[in-house]
């Protein structure tokens, strides 16, 4: 008879953790990187969410005696606004508030395009390499030759400024990082014996690609999304600020910050504020980030 | 072994691999292959266990692979149940693969680390529908308890698991499809002995029960002698002799055979003072040597042994040497196995 | 034989998430002047951390919690940093199983060599490279003037091999810590390997070596001696002639029984049931007693004593 384990020694403190959601939790609270990070990031989607409850008064009203009001700490500030108005009398409180929004509006969609269109890149290149890997890995090359800024600007004059065209560029210019790690990940995962015991049992390519190659990217690929959020939400900031993004009214740090630009000195909280809205969400972003790569990648969970 | 046709046989089968060449010498010399495996012929029974026997570079996993076609052959034939194997392609080939199954040496990566192990093993029945979805978990059950493990690792991962325990996951996928040949690469050689002990016994029982032909892939003699039933020795990828495993150990016919079975270390009193029996160190596949591949290290060459390459000889019936000097191995095993330590070779 | 070194009771345990994990728990070895001793078990008896723990190269997580080693007299538990850094190399020295991750890629193999007798001897330039060659020669590289500069990965795993033991000796060592320096290579360049090491070793030096291995056979043809562990304990010691032809623990004899003979015969082979014991919480009494063909109620409940029996030792109550 062949002999029986009676039961699966626990052989590392990982059988313990539960999986999934709970586990997530459980890390959450043990790290204070991890906390801080999620914190921020939820606090800056809940505003986004409740944008309107949260600010009452409209972003774009523009109130002739609210010109350069100071902020409700200094002499001849109002709690109605508290972070003063700006050069054309309006809230910037409420501003900020709605261009949370955009910001985050922006970044999932432009995250959500590059995920899905990198990662489709990313797989078919690695799992069919030769022929496919080397036109897509060509197409990547190409893309990376060109700046960034020139290529939104080359965006721009063909398709005019606008929201989409500000997606539109901000997806065309990260796309690539993400496909160039799935198809490391993939490369790496395809030649494991796992998948060629897939591969020997008569399972269809389609099938082992997507039950096992991507599962197996999904780690990597999560915390490198995590961070290039946060890269999206500055480059769209930048974009803004240099009038190619989005337009006025519609508030946005990025115009904030240019709006404020020349007025550093009679009324800098204009240009503090979205300053350190962006300063906050891309670090609590990273913060995120990096606890994710400590929790999720392999080779450092073993405590 | 059996009266009727062999389940598999294997003819003439080769396997080069292009060598990249890089820089300028890419543009001016020819493409330059590495000869993996060079031409390699032998027949299974079909509840036989055949070993392949070699160390690195024999290309025994190479051949391993092409029989289950994780690889394609560059030439050579292989016939599988009396049918062409290799010309299976797509839906069919897809289909057919049930029939061969493998098994790997590394129980960390050939399972998958995201699945639990009942979808692990359902993965072949999955795949060829084998059995309706009400009835798909009483099979895994069934299956993991012919392998020793039970309903309650169902739902584990992988990394919960020994890797005695992870061999035995793998062997129950590769039965799930109902092969009737298991290809075993090395399945032991990372377990700890006693463990190994315990898979060992496990496969020979699984063999028997389920009628299986089983291909055995392994460096370590000890292990082939207690699992198959013939064995075929490679040496830079090729057959260097072939033959029923007791007899090949008993009285090798070819000096490398001789060697290996000299430079097998054994638990066993009386073996202080290790044994040398062969000179420096295996040439890289990429430059063979002219003549017989193993004349640069063997005890007993001839002039002759390094002009002209001895062909694969069956004689007598059942046995087949390549070698012109067949009759020398014995004295290399008696050599060796009675000398004491001899010089480090220059 | 006068002994070079003596470990007693040694303790090295990690910090794990669980708890401290003791790797080593309670062992206790000698070795003899040019002595060659084997160190057996499977993965997880301690072996491994035992011989790193010889060297001090034990680093945290983990840590030598209690015990003594002594080279000499010496108790190198003692030592400082510095003076242990002093030591290695010249009066012990370690080979490692992966040469590839021993070996530094980008420097030549004969400047490995070279450096080491700069560093520790002041040596010349010029002389540290003549003893480099003369090394390389002795431990079988072809043509060593030519190839003191190639680099590791020019040469194979046999060859690199050569070389790292070419390191441990070079300095003339009075103990070598061998960590299974054969089982990344083939069989027949191993009898190469072991036989290399064996001749250097007794050669002028008198070098002892600690060898590690899972594999009997290798410390069948090796050791004079041998230690057997499982679960960090020592549970059976001897010279290696009679423990094979008489094993008393029944781990040796269960470990022996499942190892398959190339000789062979139809039997069975005896697997020995059950697993390893999780180091984490290890049984009660003896270790070994859920797998024990032997059992008594005693072994549940009390840890037995490794006791001399004329020249040989094992802690186990059948005989006590």
């Amino acid at each position: 008879m062949p002999s029986a384990d009676a039961a699966a020694p626990a052989l590392t403190a990982e059988d313990e953790l539960p999986r999934g959601g709970r586990r997530f939790l459980r890390e959450l609270l043990r790290s204070p990187k991890g906390l801080t990070g999620f914190v921020l990031v939820l606090a800056v989607l809940l505003i986004a969410l409740f944008a309107p409850l949260i600010a009452t008064n409209d972003p774009a009203e523009q109130v002739i005696t609210h010109r350069f009001l100071p902020p409700v700490w200094a002499e001849g500030g109002k709690w109605s606004h508290p972070l003063g108005g700006d050069n054309l009398g309006r809230d910037i409180f409420s501003r900020m508030v709605h261009g949370t929004r955009i910001s985050v509006v922006v970044a999932l969609i432009v995250i959500s395009v590059i995920v899905v269109f990198g990662t489709a890149v990313g797989l078919a290149s690695g799992y069919f390499g030769r022929l496919v890997d080397s036109i897509l890995m060509r197409i990547v090359d190409f893309q990376l030759s060109f700046p960034f800024i020139l290529l939104a600007l080359l965006l721009l004059a063909i398709l005019g400024k606008s929201f989409w065209t500000l997606v539109l560029a901000l997806s065309v210019a990260f796309w690539v990082n993400i496909a160039r790690l799935v198809r490391g990940e993939t490369m790496r995962i395809r030649s494991l014996e796992f998948v060629q015991a897939a591969r020997g049992i008569g399972v269809p390519e389609w099938r082992i690609i997507a039950g096992h190659i991507l599962p197996n990217t999904l780690p990597a690929l999560v915390v490198l999304a995590t961070l290039d959020v946060a890269v999206i939400v500055l480059a769209e900031a930048a974009m803004s600020f240099l009038g190619l993004g989005i337009q006025p009214p519609t508030p946005s740090w990025g115009t904030m910050i240019s709006d404020g630009r020349n007025y550093l000195y009679e009324a800098p909280w204009m240009t503090l504020a979205p300053g350190l809205g962006i300063m906050l969400t891309a670090i609590g972003i990273n913060l995120l980030g990096d606890f994710l790569r400590d929790t999720y990648d392999p080779r450092m969970a073993r405590r | 072994m059996a009266a009727a046709a062999p389940l598999l046989i294997v003819d003439g089968l080769r396997k080069d691999f292009p060598m990249r060449r890089r820089g300028l010498g890419a543009m001016f010399a020819g493409r330059r292959f590495v000869h993996a495996v060079n031409g390699v012929s032998f027949a299974v029974g079909h509840e036989e266990t055949f070993a392949i026997v070699g160390e690195s570079g024999s290309g025994k996993s190479t051949t391993g692979r092409m029989i289950a076609r994780l690889i394609e052959p560059t030439a050579g034939t292989i016939a599988f149940d009396g049918a062409d194997w290799l010309a299976l392609r797509g839906r069919a080939l897809r289909q057919a693969r049930r029939q061969v199954q493998m098994m790997f040496q590394n129980p960390f990566n050939s399972l998958d680390p995201r699945w639990p192990v009942e979808r692990i093993v359902a993965e072949p029945l999955v795949a060829h529908k084998m059995v309706p979805a009400n009835r798909l978990r009483e099979r895994v059950v069934d299956l993991l308890s012919s392998v020793g493990l039970g309903a309650q690792h169902l739902q584990r991962y992988p990394h919960q698991f020994s890797g005695g325990q992870r061999q035995r996951i793998g062997l129950a996928r590769a039965l799930a499809s109902e092969p009737r040949l298991l290809v075993a690469d090395e399945p032991v050689s990372a377990l700890d002995v006693s463990v190994q002990a315990q898979v060992l016994t496990l496969l020979r029982e699984i063999r028997r029960k389920h009628r299986l032909g089983m291909v055995f892939i392994s460096h370590d003699l000890s292990v082939v002698r207690y699992i198959s039933d013939r064995v075929g020795i490679m040496y830079l990828g090729e057959l260097v002799e072939i033959g029923h495993t007791a007899e090949v150990f008993r009285q090798p016919r070819h000096p490398y055979t001789a060697a290996l079975l000299a430079s097998a270390p054994r638990p066993e009193p009386g073996r202080r003072g290790t044994r040398i029996a062969l000179k420096g160190e295996i040439p890289s596949p990429m430059n063979l040597p002219p003549g017989c591949p193993f004349h640069p290290r063997c005890p007993v060459a001839e002039a002759r042994c390094t002009r002209e390459k001895p062909p694969i000889a069956e004689n007598p019936p059942g046995r087949s040497v390549a070698c012109h000097y067949p009759e020398r191995a014995a004295d290399v095993l008696g050599r060796a196995l009675s000398a004491r330590a001899a010089p480090v070779p220059p | 034989m006068e002994a070079l070194l003596t470990v007693t009771d040694l303790v090295t345990e990690f910090a794990t998430a669980r708890g401290p994990l003791r790797a080593v728990d309670g062992a206790s070895i000698e070795v003899g002047k040019g002595e060659t001793v084997g160190l057996v078990g499977e993965s997880g008896c301690g072996k491994t951390a035992l011989g790193l723990s010889l060297l001090r190269l034990i680093e945290p997580p983990g840590r030598v919690a209690g015990g003594s080693i002594r080279l000499e007299g010496d108790d190198l538990l003692a030592k400082s940093d510095a003076e242990m850094r002093r030591l290695r190399g010249r009066k012990l020295s370690m080979i490692f199983q992966d040469p590839t991750s021993t070996l530094n890629p980008v420097v030549s193999i004969g400047k490995q060599i070279a450096e080491l007798a700069r560093t520790h001897r002041g040596t010349s330039r010029r002389e540290a490279r003549r003893l480099a060659i003369e090394m390389l020669g002795a431990v079988g590289i072809p043509s060593p003037a030519q190839r003191y500069n190639a680099y590791p990965h020019e040469l194979s795993g046999g060859m690199q091999q050569r070389v790292i033991i070419a390191c441990a000796l070079l300095l003339g060592p009075q103990l070598v810590v061998a960590d299974e320096p054969t089982t990344a290579l083939d069989v027949t360049v191993q009898g190469q390997i072991l036989d290399l090491l064996a001749r250097l070793a007794s050669g002028k030096s008198g070098t002892a070596v600690v060898l590690i291995s899972h594999d009997l056979g290798v410390v069948a043809e090796t050791c004079a001696r041998v230690y057997v562990m499982y679960c960090g304990k020592v549970v059976e010691s001897g010279p290696t002639e009679r423990l094979l032809a008489e094993p008393l623990h029944p781990y040796t004899q269960g470990l022996l029984a499942s190892i398959p003979k190339i000789d062979g015969n139809e039997r069975a082979l005896q697997a020995i049931p059950g697993t390893v014991a999780d180091p984490l919480s290890p049984p009660t009494g003896c270790r070994f007693n859920p797998r024990c063909p032997h059992v008594m109620a005693r072994c549940r409940t009390e840890a037995p004593k490794l006791r001399n029996q004329g020249g040989r030792a094992v802690a186990c109550h059948l005989y006590a």
